[in-house]
């Protein structure tokens, strides 16, 4: 599917996998459960992984295992929920994760702007319609007050 | 008063492109009514019972005469020749179109103003003392720290989706005249031991369904530290403050289930990792601060002697300056009240010509600005006394002279059931019941200070649980019905109003008012004001009169 990553429309092959299902080739991401719960073997099997949080997740209990991730995506249930805005802040400017920070579920093109302020870089969008739309919104503002959280 | 520079500027104009796209592709059906409600919101819109409704940010209260006469130009030719000043110093239009808000928007971003987050489930606009900079048992002044707080909550990416609204009151007087006590985070400057200013920082107050007192969180907070501490608060507030139900997701609910405790050593901790990154340097204060400087003030105004010549000659002219104005830490000076709590008009309502006026007189009486005030009415903050006399004629002429200020008639008001969505009865209606039974002007000045709030339901836009007197419109099988409570205060010594006994019916609200006035007159000793009585008898007395005629 085509997301929108570093202010660009690319290709993306990675798949999250649910708790209960047999891991495929290629890049995945998980959840935290089944990351805990497989982390063995997962580091074994070839390809990249990532990992998918839930807003309502605690990224300190994540800190450790940050370097294992080339991809985190931030899962939001409703737009409404802003738990993801302080997760993606934290990740970047307290744990410096500096790998593929993605939006995923249902946050809106117009949170686009925001969530990049605070270190999202990448944007699966439930509508790929939105692309162009989404890709402007990263341009809504040539200025702001808030320092960025990746600096 | 704060100018914006190029950075300010250009951040609202390119809000006001934002929105008008997102109007654009939610009038094509891009944009769904769920996600469009967050969006406008925290544009200021809501959709009303008539029709929308526009708030605009007034920051921390003060807005110059061009600024004033743009809400004239809007209100002309947008609206239906009025707006709306609230309790939280903010402007509402309540009769724009949707289509329209983006050209309203654009008229503000040409005078440095606008309406965003002043709504939504974000931080909303900061207030403070009308009396500012003027007054005489002021720390600092406050209104340096409001614009830096209010540059820090504009477009905050990572707070603009809280569990719920989030506002911020700073003060920096030793009498809290901006209840900061019910606010979100309440900020007091205050000196500490080493003579050093401060902020003494309050979390967890509010209003609304569940009025509660905010709490010191830390009784000293150096300067530099500012907006990491609130970052800490806000922060800690967006992680853990609850999202299952709405009623209970205010920081006041947190800290009331949590314990203030668990949350001081939370935002403590969070503080700590984040204070060094976000320092609040000196020469920010200080460049900040040099726009608050005081205007050249007229070094002869003290040795002016019409003014009491004036007040000799004119009763009325006297009475208005009794209750109309207040001292000035500058001799020869005076701040000027402009009553919006006029008989026959709303409370906080001001025509377009009023605006127009106001603007004019601000211009030549008081270096160009006007400050909104809590209670809903306007200051002119720095008036030569030789001036006044001259000011009263032309607010008389406008209707704008009603000398009523901190009395029973100077009633906060929300919309209510007129204009608003959400309430359950009316307000405007009850206010003006009560202002015409207080007509005789004797009557009223012995009555004293008298803080009258009414809401037209739960959610306490007027702040009836902090009124001397609240009362509060509630539905009983679709008839409106009164909720009265006694001894509210939203000052230093903050209080919630104790319920007096049941609702009562709309056409006795009246009568009832004027029986809790008539105990307060018999069992008042000697100065004892209206709260003074109340706090000492006990709401008794009260309710055996009220429901004897019942």
């Amino acid at each position: 599917m085509r997301i929108i990553k570093d202010k660009q429309i690319v290709e993306d092959n990675w798949h999250f996998v649910a708790d209960d299902t047999e891991l495929p080739v290629g890049d995945i991401t998980v959840s935290t459960a089944r990351w805990r719960r497989d982390k063995p073997v997962l580091l074994k099997r070839e390809g990249n992984i990532g990992l998918r949080i839930d807003s309502t997740e605690a990224v300190e209990d994540i800190a450790e295992d940050l370097p294992y991730f080339r991809l985190i995506e931030l899962n939001f249930s409703t737009f409404t929920d802003g738990r993801s805005f302080t997760q993606a802040s934290l990740l970047r400017s307290r744990f410096k994760f500096s790998g593929e920070l993605r939006a995923v579920g249902n946050f809106m093109v117009d949170q686009i702007f925001y969530l990049s302020r605070t270190g999202v870089n990448a944007f699966a969008l439930k509508n790929s319609d939105q692309l162009p739309v989404a890709l402007a919104n990263l341009y809504d503002f040539s200025v702001a007050y808030q320092a960025s959280a990746t600096g | 008063m704060y100018q914006y520079n190029q950075q300010d500027q250009t951040l609202i104009e390119e809000r006001v492109a934002q929105f008008r796209g997102q109007t654009e592709r939610f009038l094509k059906g891009e944009i769904d009514d769920d996600q469009f409600r967050a969006l406008r919101l925290m544009n200021g819109l809501y959709i009303q019972t008539h029709a929308p409704m526009l708030r605009i940010a007034g920051p921390y209260g003060l807005l110059s005469s061009r600024q004033i006469r743009k809400l004239a130009h809007i209100a002309r030719t947008y609206d239906k020749g009025y707006c709306h000043f609230t309790t939280r110093q903010n402007i509402q239009f309540n009769w724009p179109k949707l289509e329209q808000v983006p050209d309203i928007l654009g008229e503000l971003a040409s005078v440095q103003m606008h309406a965003i987050q002043t709504s939504g489930n974000c931080m909303r606009n900061t207030t403070s003392d009308p009396l500012a900079g003027i007054c005489k048992d002021e720390i600092e002044d406050p209104r340096p720290y409001c614009e830096i707080i209010r540059q820090w909550t504009i477009l905050h990416p990572e707070f603009a989706y809280l569990p719920r609204k989030f506002k911020i009151a700073v003060s920096g007087a030793s009498h809290d005249r901006a209840a900061t006590q019910f606010h979100d985070i309440g900020l007091h400057l205050v000196k500490n031991a080493d003579g050093e200013i401060g902020f003494k920082v309050f979390v967890g107050g509010g209003l609304g369904r569940t009025p509660v007192i905010g709490q010191v969180i830390r009784p000293f907070l150096e300067k530099k530290h500012l907006l990491s501490y609130l970052e800490a608060i806000v922060r800690i507030y967006n992680l853990f403050g609850r999202r299952d139900n709405k009623y209970k997701a205010r920081i006041k609910i947190l800290v009331k289930e949590a314990g203030l405790d668990t949350i001081r050593e939370q935002v403590e901790k969070e503080w700590r990792l984040i204070k060094d990154y976000l320092e609040l340097d000196s020469e920010r204060i200080e460049a900040i601060t040099a726009q608050f400087a005081p205007p050249d003030y007229d070094p002869d105004a003290a040795n002016d002697q019409s003014f009491s010549q004036s007040l000799e000659q004119n009763p009325d002219f006297a009475t208005w300056a009794k209750h109309n104005t207040v001292e000035h830490r500058i001799p020869g000076y005076r701040a000027a009240f402009i009553s919006l709590k006029a008989r026959d008009l709303p409370p906080g309502d001001v025509t377009e010509s009023q605006l127009d006026l106001i603007a004019d007189l601000a211009d030549r009486f008081s270096f160009g600005e006007v400050r909104s005030t809590h209670r809903q009415n306007l200051i002119l903050s720095d008036v030569r006394q030789q001036d006044l006399f001259s000011l009263w004629q032309q607010l008389v002429s406008a209707h704008l002279a009603t000398p009523n200020i901190g009395t029973a008639t100077d009633i906060i008001c929300c919309p209510g059931l007129d204009f608003c969505s959400l309430a359950n009865a009316a307000s405007i209606g009850i206010a003006q019941g009560i202002n015409a039974a207080l007509d005789d002007l004797d009557y009223l000045y012995d009555l004293g200070d008298i803080k009258i709030n009414i809401s037209g339901c739960m959610n306490g836009c007027a702040h009836q649980s902090v009124g001397h007197i609240g009362i509060l419109g509630v539905d009983k099988k679709g008839e409106q019905w009164y909720q009265l409570t006694l001894g509210g205060s939203s000052e230093n010594e903050a209080a919630i109003g104790e319920r007096l006994g049941p609702a009562i019916p709309k056409d006795q609200v009246t009568k009832v008012i004027t029986h809790i006035l008539g105990v307060y007159i018999e069992q008042r000793r000697e100065d004892e004001s209206f709260l003074q009585t109340v706090n000492r008898t006990g709401i008794t007395p009260f309710k055996e009169r009220v429901y004897a005629h019942h």
